[in-house]
């Protein structure tokens, strides 16, 4: 009964927190409810007894949003609302009402066929973490590692490119124009 | 009939480490007090109560009954809840502590942990990330440059030390093979030898300077210096709310402390004659302690100086002790 009552709270707040963060016009309110959406998605995760998924996604998800913040904060004045130019209105909410019920569909569609089964059934007696890794070391080996390379991939490019001012403090380059 | 005595017991468990760890934070900032007046040779408070232990009481009794004032400008409903996450991740990160050895009251087995999940460490440090929304959330919201500063470093600050924390806890965990803090707590019994401070010094070192990073304290101070930024996030704040600010901070210093003692001190294992409880008290007593007197000897440093030594210092020696881990555990 509990599980009962703690999914549908989940689902209410997670609905309630999504809609916001598409209908409100303001960013700040936007991002805020962006990123408690998110991390009572980790509920669902408690719920199915998946706890190292959910705190992954409360981790993944807080660092994740603390960037959209950061943009925000340097675009947006977040205590004003922002003015939203749309003209196509009809367009846009047929398309994505339309989408929304697509995806429904994808996703329902094995469920109400009921010929979903788990490729890979849980193994009694063996914790969260460890069946992650004899998945992800497994049958995933590759899209792992070339998911580790793309990554280091970008940290090093990342690296790269700030590295030219990398020595130099902000008021260095100031000293340096002044004399020029 | 087992389903609703386990729920009875974590909510009594929940309101006693709730009623506790808030007292303990109450506590702590008369302690503070205390303690930076002796550093610096002076009494401290002295007036309400004997040797002025009721200026807890009194600044209790202030922060309660203030007038909640909400300036103008600001955007309402953010501004409010933001001191609220301040401490409630705060006490939820404590769902997942273990304080005590488990003992037995009138036949019946108490284990001192409100939710022994499988992935207690990172559970805590998912509520400690979750908190950094506080100051940053305060800070956009208040529609106060010094907040926005304060909001922006916290957001920089917080993200940077995340890294250095996540890494250096990972040699113990690599040894131990376990995320929970009970099984990290039972790889240590057996006396001083056994304790992982000596296998992962370095770890140690890189845990506590994170741990002073995350918990705003002094060296690291900048997201509320106020001879930079006023109060930072806080500025617009006053009574009960900046009281929660208040209070989270204490409570995540409190859980800090028993992480060091648990993971690297040997948790709450009997050391010689101590039993294990008074070990443990001890040990995260001795933490806050430091905390203090750090905050009494020690300069902050600049923003700058803060990032240099978080990414050019503290996380190549946190891989660097990663990769020494691995290779002698190989």
């Amino acid at each position: 009964m509990f599980e009962a009552i703690a999914f549908y709270m989940f689902s209410i707040l997670v609905i309630g927190m999504f809609l916001i963060v598409v209908f409100s016009k303001n960013a700040l309110y936007s991002m805020s409810a962006l990123a408690g959406g998110m991390i009572f998605i980790s509920g669902f995760f408690f719920l199915l007894d998946a706890d190292f998924l959910g705190v992954v996604q409360i981790i993944v998800y807080t660092g994740a949003i603390m960037a959209v913040y950061a943009f925000g904060m340097m675009f947006f004045d977040t205590t004003r609302d922002v003015k939203e130019n749309i003209r196509f209105k009809k367009i846009i909410y047929t398309l994505s009402t339309l989408s929304a019920i697509f995806v429904i569909f994808i996703l329902l569609a094995p469920v109400y066929s009921g010929k979903i089964e788990a490729l890979y059934p849980s193994i009694q007696g063996v914790g969260n973490i460890q069946m992650i890794g004899l998945i992800l070391f497994t049958k995933y080996l590759v899209p792992f590692e070339l998911a580790a390379i793309m990554l280091l991939a970008a940290m090093i490019s990342g690296i790269v490119l700030v590295k030219i001012k990398m020595e130099e403090t902000p008021t260095d380059i100031e000293v340096a124009k002044g004399e020029k | 009939m087992i389903e609703t005595a386990l729920i009875v017991e974590t909510v009594v468990k929940a309101i006693i480490a709730l009623a506790v760890i808030a007292g303990m934070a109450g506590f702590a900032t008369f302690i503070e007090r205390k303690v930076l007046a002796f550093m610096q040779r002076r009494l401290g408070p002295m007036h309400v109560g004997p040797y002025g232990l009721l200026q807890l009481a009194a600044d209790g009794i202030k922060l309660f009954t203030k007038e909640d004032i909400i300036p103008q400008n600001v955007v309402k409903p953010i501004f409010m809840i933001a001191p609220v996450i301040a401490a409630a991740s705060a006490f939820v990160a404590i769902a997942a502590v273990p304080y005590f050895p488990e003992f037995t009251v009138f036949g019946y087995t108490i284990h001192p942990i409100i939710s022994d999940i499988n992935v207690g460490l990172l559970f805590i440090m998912g509520a400690a990330s979750v908190g950094m929304y506080a100051p940053l959330l305060a800070g956009l919201s208040s529609h106060n440059k010094w907040s926005l500063l304060g909001g922006a470093r916290a957001v920089i600050q917080l993200l940077s030390f995340e890294v250095v924390s996540g890494l250096s806890i990972l040699g113990p965990v690599m040894m131990i093979g376990s995320l929970s803090l009970i099984n990290m707590n039972d790889y240590q019994i057996g006396g001083v030898a056994n304790w992982l401070i000596w296998k992962q010094p370095l770890a140690f070192v890189l845990f506590a300077i994170a741990g002073f990073a995350e918990t705003n304290r002094t060296p690291f101070d900048l997201i509320e210096f106020e001879a930079e930024i006023v109060s930072g996030y806080a500025t617009e704040y006053s009574g009960m709310r900046w009281g929660l600010f208040f209070i989270g901070e204490y409570a995540n210093m409190i859980t800090i402390s028993v992480l060091v003692s648990i993971i690297f001190l040997g948790g709450y294992n009997d050391i010689w004659i101590i039993p294990g409880a008074i070990a443990m008290l001890i040990k995260v007593s001795l933490w806050i302690f430091l905390f203090l007197w750090v905050r009494a000897a020690w300069p902050h440093v600049r923003p700058d100086q803060l990032m240099w030594v978080c990414w050019k210092v503290l996380m190549p020696l946190a891989l660097i002790n990663v990769l020494i881990t691995g290779i002698v555990l190989v």
